[in-house]
């Protein structure tokens, strides 16, 4: 085989991928950022409004509610998920045999499942007259709680909800960076009559620091672009007070019919995930070094 | 007991099975994490119990853990009364696209970067890596517009589309094509195969684990994708089940069961092949984060 013909073979190769990359990725990519200095309805022309769009955004008070709401999920979930996950793969990997498996299983279940049906499944565990959860909240609070519609109870219970579905992502990722570890290591510490608790903060914390940052900056980027749980546990709510940034983009352009406006908040869901996106480069990289 | 962490350090050294029956701590912390396990998993079981009760076993204002009267009309009523068989026939024509597409598309182009040389090799190798930065959900009003435009919204392919930009299978692909020793390729060269006989007949029977770890994880996306579907699919005619049992829940009124029996036939086709696959679902994950299982 000559060079023009690996050339030519490489070219037909790629070129599917490309094709759908090129119309699907980068050109939506770019049409988003024109689109967001228009003031385009959802189908149709728009004018050219320069910066009106993001004049407006600084100031709209709703884009602030969905960043405040956006960033103050993440704060519920991305911490709080990281651990709970390494706790449970620390419980998993101590055991052996079908009994990981089965137990694995259990875990990571819900994480399989789509959206919707892990929505279905809390909304009637968390049902104000018959949902079994009402049994945990009512000696707690004196009475049953409409989780999903007080703004108080909504965001925890969305992040809880959150955290029981996805984790199983995380605990695979901990039993693979657990599995890594040497068992030697544990056997010199053993040996030396180390407790449990020694063990997990001088071997196990610190050899399992560079899986801890990879979950948690993929979980950080994960719960930015948080929509589907929120949009679904709010529907006949008042979706004002709990609304998050992509729901934000979806309200604006699908339901006001303002493509140009919501595409400007696309655009700042963007910027923010870029600057997210370099800290997580540059974890990464910390990590290749170390 | 204070005997006891003496002997486990004594025998552990020779038998390490010997120390989990002899230590306490353990052992607490393994009935832990079978309740732990219980409690993670009963939400699930609730729900899939439910849907085998009567209704009016379902409003008991006691919690009952096994249905009195086991009954299947919940299934029957969103069999028969819902559009689910319709929406399952949506969600597999989709689902299968969008997994065989984005399979192949992704091994060519890895393939190719991999193993041939060409201009603009590396720039493309940049740009798929670059692409994460990109929030796909940022582009939905884009990919509204796009589909308009060519009449597609509505459809299966409307659907399938914007659902098959997956730059991490080709990152996967690239990484294990390169990993391979170079003597497969000039061998297989010297034998007059051409570039498409290699992948198919050399490379990717070769690396036929990773493509089912690809494909299933594939697939269990694209049965569960969201929000894409929600918008391009206008009609209950064009909805995935994914999003059909989220958009009949009036015509139930409160009928929690019967919405939860729809909830169990979305969940259950990603269910059993995640059983199925359970290794590969894990090789997948780990794959995709860049970690080493």
């Amino acid at each position: 085989m000559n060079r023009r013909s690996e050339t030519t073979a490489a070219l037909l190769l790629i070129a599917p991928f490309v094709a759908v990359y090129c119309w699907l990725f980068i050109y939506p990519t770019l049409q988003m950022v024109y689109l967001s200095f228009t003031n385009a309805p959802l189908i149709g022309p728009g004018e050219w409004t320069g910066l009106r769009n993001f004049e407006r955004l600084f100031g709209d008070r709703t884009f602030k509610i969905a960043v405040w709401n956006t960033f103050y999920f993440v704060v519920l979930t991305v911490v709080p998920g990281t651990l709970v996950g390494l706790g449970i793969a620390l419980m998993v990997n101590r055991l052996r045999g079908w009994m990981q498996s089965m137990i694995l299983a259990a875990f990571f279940l819900p994480f399989i499942l789509p959206v919707s049906v892990v929505y279905l499944v809390w909304n009637w565990m968390f049902d104000i007259q018959f949902g079994i959860a009402q049994y945990v909240i009512e000696p707690i609070v004196g009475e049953p709680v409409a989780v999903f519609r007080q703004k108080a109870w909504f965001m925890p219970a969305v992040a809880l909800v959150t955290i029981w579905w996805t984790n199983g992502f995380n605990i695979l990722l901990f039993l693979a960076g657990l599995r890594n570890i040497s068992p030697e290591i544990y056997e010199a510490a053993e040996l030396e009559g180390a407790g449990r608790w020694a063990v997990f903060r001088k071997i196990t914390w610190p050899l399992i620091w560079p899986v801890t940052v990879l979950v948690l900056t993929i979980q950080l980027i994960l719960q930015l672009k948080i929509f589907d749980q929120v949009y679904l546990f709010s529907l006949g709510g008042r979706t004002q007070t709990t609304m998050v940034l992509v729901q934000y983009i979806f309200q604006q352009a699908f339901v006001n019919n303002r493509g140009g406006y919501g595409a400007t908040v696309a655009l700042a869901l963007f910027v923010i995930i870029i600057a997210f996106s370099v800290m997580q480069f540059q974890a990464l990289r910390l990590r290749g070094e170390r | 007991m204070t005997a006891a962490p003496t002997t486990t350090v004594a025998t552990g050294v020779k038998h390490p099975k010997a120390i989990r029956y002899l230590d306490i701590g353990g052992l607490i912390l393994t009935v832990l994490t079978v309740f732990c396990a219980v409690i993670w998993a009963f939400p699930l079981y609730w729900a899939a119990i439910t849907t085998f009760k009567p209704e009016h076993e379902i409003i008991l204002p006691y919690v009952e853990l096994w249905p009195e009267n086991f009954t299947l009309s919940a299934y029957y009523h969103v069999i028969f009364n819902t559009k689910i068989g319709i929406w399952y026939v949506n969600s597999v024509v989709t689902a299968v696209s969008v997994t065989v597409l984005v399979v192949v598309m992704g091994a060519a182009c890895g393939y190719a970067i991999s193993q041939l040389q060409f201009s603009g090799r590396r720039i493309l190798w940049w740009t798929i890596l670059a692409s994460f930065m990109v929030p796909i959900q940022a582009l939905i009003i884009n990919h509204f517009i796009l589909m308009a435009q060519v009449s597609l919204l509505n459809s299966w392919l409307g659907i399938i589309l914007p659902q098959l930009i997956a730059p991490i299978v080709v990152i996967v692909y690239k990484q294990f094509f390169d990993s391979l020793p170079r003597d497969f390729r000039e061998a297989a060269v010297i034998d007059g195969a051409n570039h498409f006989q290699l992948l198919f007949k050399v490379f990717l029977p070769m690396n036929w684990g990773v493509t089912t770890a690809l494909a299933v994880i594939t697939f269990i996306g694209a049965w569960n994708a969201f929000l894409w579907p929600f918008l391009a699919a206008q009609s209950e005619n064009m909805m995935t089940i994914a999003v059909g049992i989220t958009q009949v829940s009036d015509a139930f009124g409160i009928y929690y069961g019967r919405e939860l029996a729809g909830a169990m036939m979305a969940g259950l086709p990603v269910a059993v092949l995640y059983l199925l696959f359970q290794r590969r679902v894990t090789q997948a994950i780990t794959l995709a984060a860049g970690i080493k299982g």
